[in-house]
């Protein structure tokens, strides 16, 4: 469904030093850098997956996800969705896709999202027997209720953010490229998006790219994930894989009846949190059966789980070991 | 037959675009109402010519002619180029850019969507005109009536194009907005905004005939008072469609060439 080969992005900027003297002979004499937004990336997407696209700020996310929707122009590679060439816009191509920002809304700021769905049910040209069908979808699904006839400008951030989910899918799109969609709601506003995401995928099959800051998101919704660093691929696969390869170790977490010592827990594993009802101890993967049984043997063990490290430790660790392999890279060119 | 899909989505377009346009009536109003230059210029043009006519413009000229100017201008005035450099340094160009109807018929479409909105005004101005003007001095020919329909919307597709393509440069530019402030200035002073083109020294009109403003405004408004034979009407109604094919392609060009550099910032 998505083919990126070898996909690169280059950005001119203009570099001015602060103050006045700058400013002036900027006028006469204006340098830039390249920025390597994308640097060569190469990934392909199936039909129907549900795909995180993960990386820290400046990673290349968002500019790749502009790429795919046909925003911005490649400097070179090769893209494909569905068989289109994105930066060509095709409308057939643009019937099929959708980017939903948590940023930007396309929803009328002084009417109600009601005349934004009609104006896309014609924009897209939507049967209306169809129009209605999917309205009517759209609103149980995401409990829209009368929001939809409120001025925009009226609604809280997660009221908009359901009826500007509602606005993105009224042509159905096959591919939705998603950047940030949860971004400022509350917890359970978040949760609620999560739901829609993974119903509507099931229901419609539609392929998902999502990034997203939020681990939760990225858990919840995602068998797989591509992680970029400073435009640059540096995982592809299944999440839990991630998971064992950069985090191998598992945490036990022990709720206590009654305070422990930290001197009763340091032969389990290494104490990773230790309060005086819970302790979080961290062991490899094949010292788990042990450890859990030594700590009921010997320690006041009200109740007791088994978990990954949690996915933000997993990809900081991930994000600081690239950017370690960089600089020894960068050393390495040095003469 | 069934219509193309950008054609049957226009209803739709309208609908929304006057929604807007209403939503936001009281800017729209204080921006009309700022556009009172032509009956500023009326004032003064009348006390000049208080004494003898200034050519053919006797006082009842120069208000017929100010008025008509005053309706055109309203009936045909564009502000794309300041919404396109806004969208384009924030990035929310990328809202038009995602959808199957081409951005410039989008813009176009909520321009024209304000029209009714702009009639408010321009109706009861063309009451007065007519009233200043006197019903029997009216063309009679029905040719330079449709003339001026024709120039009325050449006028408006030369002012919308022309904004359009400045509004265009901001891809390749932090701003355009200035390079709009100076075609303004040019356009003040050429069109017949403020002075008749009839009224400019020979020199100076051969220079403006060649040059788009006078298509802007002084086209449409010569039309409307009479001030051409049917000969005369035709031969500058085809240099205004000459100036809308050159600034309808200049606009695409600069389009497609601007999209390429398009930046989508701002997330």
């Amino acid at each position: 469904m998505i083919s990126v080969g070898d996909l690169s992005k280059y950005y001119q900027v203009h570099k001015r030093p602060p103050g006045l003297k700058a400013a002036v002979r900027s006028v006469f004499r204006r340098s830039y850098t390249t920025v390597k937004a994308v640097d060569g990336i190469t990934f392909d997407i199936r039909p129907g997956e549900r795909v995180g696209f993960l990386g820290p700020n400046g990673a290349g996310k968002t500019t790749t996800l502009k790429v795919l929707a046909g925003l911005l122009h490649p400097t070179s590679g090769d893209v494909r969705v569905d068989g289109h060439v994105p930066r060509r816009r095709e409308h057939v191509f643009l019937k099929k896709i959708m980017l939903v920002t948590g940023q930007k809304q396309q929803l009328l700021w002084d009417l109600p999202p009601a005349e934004t769905f009609e104006l896309n049910r014609a924009i897209y040209d939507v049967p209306n027997a169809e129009f209605r069908e999917t309205i009517a979808e759209l609103t149980e699904l995401l409990e829209l209720g009368d929001l939809v006839t409120k001025p925009t400008r009226q609604l809280s951030l997660g009221e908009r953010m359901k009826c500007e989910l509602a606005a993105s899918l009224i042509h159905r799109p096959k591919v939705l490229f998603m950047d940030e969609p949860t971004i400022g709601l509350d917890v359970s506003m978040q949760a609620v998006i999560r739901t829609f995401i993974k119903r509507y995928n099931e229901l419609r099959g539609a392929t998902i790219l999502l990034t997203s800051h939020y681990m939760d998101d990225v858990a919840a919704l995602c068998p797989r994930v591509i992680v970029i660093d400073k435009g640059r691929l540096s995982y592809n696969g299944g999440l839990d894989a991630l998971v064992r390869q950069v985090r191998p170790e598992k945490r036990v977490v022990l709720h206590l009846q009654s305070p422990v010592s930290p001197a009763a827990l340091a032969p389990l594993g290494k104490v990773v949190a230790h309060d005086t009802a819970e302790a979080v101890l961290q062991v490899a993967q094949e010292a788990v059966n042990a450890t859990v049984t030594r700590a009921l043997a010997t320690l006041p063990v009200q109740d007791l789980t088994v978990e990954n490290a949690p996915l933000e430790e997993v990809m900081s660790e991930l994000f600081a070991r690239s950017r370690a392999a960089r600089e020894s890279e960068q050393e390495a060119a040095l003469p | 037959m069934k219509l193309p899909a950008t054609a049957r989505a226009l209803p739709s377009l309208f609908k929304v675009g006057f929604a807007e346009a209403v939503a936001y009536r009281a800017e729209f109003l204080v921006w009309m109402f700022s556009t009172t230059m032509p009956l500023i210029m009326l004032a003064l043009w009348c006390a000049v010519a208080r004494d003898a006519p200034v050519e053919r413009f006797g006082q009842k000229e120069f208000v017929a002619y100010f008025l008509a100017t005053f309706i055109v201008r309203q009936l045909t005035g564009s502000w794309v180029a300041w919404e396109m450099n806004f969208e384009i340094r924030r990035g929310t160009l990328a809202l038009r850019l995602l959808r199957p109807i081409h951005p410039m018929l989008t813009f176009a479409v909520q321009n024209l969507s304000a029209q009714p909105l702009r009639l408010v005004v321009a109706l009861p101005m063309a009451a007065i005109w007519l009233g200043s003007v006197g019903a029997g001095q009216l063309s009679r020919d029905p040719v330079l009536w449709i003339a001026f329909g024709a120039a009325m919307l050449g006028s408006w597709l030369v002012t919308f194009l022309t904004s359009f393509a400045i509004g265009c440069l901001a891809f390749f530019m932090e701003s355009s907005i200035k390079i709009m402030e100076a075609w303004l200035t040019l356009f003040f002073v050429f069109s017949g905004y403020i002075i008749p083109v009839e009224l400019f020294p020979p020199a100076v009109r051969v220079v403006g005939d060649w040059l788009p403003f006078r298509y802007q405004i002084g086209l449409p408004v010569e039309l409307m008072t009479a001030a051409h034979d049917r000969q005369a009407a035709l031969a500058l109604l085809g240099g205004q469609w000459v100036w809308v094919s050159v600034m309808l392609g200049g606009a695409i060009l600069l389009w497609r060439r601007g999209l390429e550099r398009f930046a989508a910032y701002g997330g």
